[in-house]
């Protein structure tokens, strides 16, 4: 089943309490998926690229568990500096999940793939102003255990799985990075019928998959399209006629936000557009976990791409 | 030792929920009755309907706060008047037979779900799969619906003032729809009967699904139904039903189809 959401603030100054207003949401639908929960989070574009890196998938208990994940930080921090990353920051956000901040130019693929060669790490997001949290368990559970509560920024997505397609782990859980493009998640609600298709041919023109969830594919197709020089939008438009299945997904990047549903229109999807913000959610009593009166709202119909920017 | 009555394990009404204490806030005026839905479950909400409804026989219920909250309303079976003061979830009113429910706000996906009779009348949208399987009684959504309204509609009447998403009718075996609006692709797509009337452009036709000839009881059935909810006077529309030509509508089984051959 699973539950989408995604908030843009249309004031942008990024200011907005985004982590508490999105644990909100995702936690009223907690009914659609209570397998793991996901947040990609948005602040203001800022100099330095931030790195969610993920050193081993969740908790474990074996004699020597905190000692391989103390060598892989070192490693990962070695190899920041040597792909020509300057002055990373690492900070430890649980015993398997850090944030890096690096003074960094070059190409994101090839800090990322380097990131990525250490035994067991994943590169979970990379950006100016994207970070993208996921872990097992509901929205309150996530969000306490990141600290999400304080998090202020100025638009993101999130998303509660019930797994289908693939394991219940953190790899296989939402949103997915558009991994190498700095800056773009996506959620997505559905089924991909076409998925190995496009995963092989994605593969093929060398991007890599962290997981076995069709959704990922996703947000590889968009990354390709957009490295062809395709707006998000038109990229969006683009996965309607080559994406099979069904699905309703949310697409972001640093300033806009957009959703595409299929032809069939199997997925649903609430919106609601306001003078101060734009919320759209799988269901409507996600949207008012964070409006508090009635509002107008309405489902967009098929084949229907919109996007928004903050 | 002071003995406590065990909670009644079964009603086969489906009146008595075990785990939930009925809440007892309404505000009762009369066969008038009224209350806050805004700090209660789902359950709680239907267990003081039903309290209200069958029980004390109030006759006109007002459930302020709904709150967006799904299956409110659901399994009303009395005659009676429920006013939700704002919007509703999914699976709102449905399998309900005799009451009338306005909404005055919007409601989810399958609102008025399996509904028996009765009227409910939406102010805003309505989400897909409205009035699916539809059995009888009027359904108005003064918005516009999603996708695949009156699915399976087996009786009944649907009025939408806006417009329909794709599917519209898909499957309906009897009843009728009155959708002002545009109605998107594969209208009444698979329909065995029943007439789908439509004000607006239709983006395309289902399969099976013809135009059916205007008669004088459409005009006069169209009037009636827009005069009893005042919704002025009705656009020109189109009317479609089914070709009959994609099933076998040979009421004869295969043994006795032999027989005649």
């Amino acid at each position: 089943m699973c539950g989408i959401a995604g908030i843009i603030y249309r004031n942008g100054n990024g200011a907005h309490r985004l982590g508490a207003d999105m644990t909100r949401m995702l936690q009223s639908m907690k009914h659609r998926g209570p397998d793991s929960t996901g947040y990609a989070l948005y602040r203001r574009p800022g100099d330095e690229l931030i790195m969610r890196i993920k050193l081993a998938d969740g908790g474990n208990d074996d004699l020597e568990w905190a000692d391989r994940l103390r060598r892989r930080r070192e490693e990962v921090k070695a190899r920041i500096r040597a792909a020509g990353g300057r002055l990373p920051v690492l900070d430890e956000i649980n015993e398997y999940t850090i944030a890096a901040t690096v003074d960094y130019d070059g190409e994101i693929k090839h800090l990322a793939d380097y990131v990525e060669s250490v035994p067991g790490t994943e590169v979970l997001s990379a950006g100016s102003a994207l970070e993208i949290v996921k872990d097992l368990g509901d929205a309150q559970t996530v969000g306490s255990a990141y600290k999400l509560d304080a998090y202020v920024g100025t638009h993101g997505i999130g998303h509660v799985r019930m797994a289908t397609e693939s394991d219940v782990d953190i790899s296989n859980a939402h949103p997915y990075w558009a991994y190498p493009f700095s800056d773009v998640a996506v959620v997505h609600n559905g089924q991909l019928t076409n998925y190995h298709r496009w995963r092989r041919r994605l593969e093929r023109l060398g991007h890599r998959f962290a997981s076995d969830c069709d959704s990922e594919v996703i947000a590889v197709y968009l990354a390709q399209r957009m490295q062809d020089g395709a707006s998000l939008e038109d990229a969006m438009r683009m996965s309607l006629e080559d994406l099979d299945g069904v699905f309703t997904y949310i697409c972001v990047s640093d300033d806009a936000l957009g959703m595409a549903k299929d032809e069939l229109a199997a997925k649903p999807l609430v919106l609601y557009e306001g003078d101060d913000m734009v919320v759209l959610a799988s269901e409507e009593i996600a949207i008012r976990a964070v409006i508090d009166r009635e509002i107008e709202t309405y489902d967009p119909y098929e084949s229907e791409v919109m996007v928004w920017t903050r | 030792m002071d003995t406590v009555a065990p909670p009644p394990r079964f009603d086969p009404r489906g009146l008595v929920e075990l785990d939930e204490r009925v809440p007892g806030t309404a505000a009762i005026d009369g066969d008038r009755g009224s209350f806050d839905a805004r700090d209660l479950t789902t359950r709680q909400i239907n267990l003081e309907l039903r309290r209200l409804v069958y029980e004390l026989g109030v006759r006109e219920v007002t459930v302020r706060n709904p709150g967006a909250k799904h299956s409110l309303g659901v399994g009303i079976l009395a005659r009676c008047r429920i006013t939700f003061e704002g919007s509703l979830g999914y699976f709102a009113c449905g399998l309900i037979d005799g009451p009338e429910v306005h909404v005055t706000g919007r409601v989810g996906w399958s609102a008025c779900e399996n509904m028996m009779s009765g009227v409910c009348v939406i102010e805003g949208n309505a989400g897909s799969l409205t009035a699916a399987a539809l059995r009888g009684g009027d359904v108005v959504v003064r918005g516009r619906v999603g996708a695949r309204t009156g699915i399976d509609q087996k009786g009944g009447t649907v009025i939408v003032l806006g417009d329909a998403g794709s599917m519209t009718g898909f499957m309906m075996q009897r009843g009728r729809q009155i959708i002002c609006g545009d109605a998107g692709h594969g209208l009444g797509d698979s329909m065995y009967d029943g007439t789908l009337y439509v004000g607006g452009k239709v983006a395309s036709l289902g399969i099976d699904c013809v135009p059916g000839e205007w008669t004088e009881a459409d005009t006069e059935f169209i009037a009636r139904k827009f005069s009893i909810y005042g919704l002025g006077s009705p656009p020109e529309l189109q009317k479609f039903v089914c070709g009959k030509k994609l099933y076998n509508y040979d009421s004869l089984e295969p043994s006795e189809r032999k027989l005649v051959l």
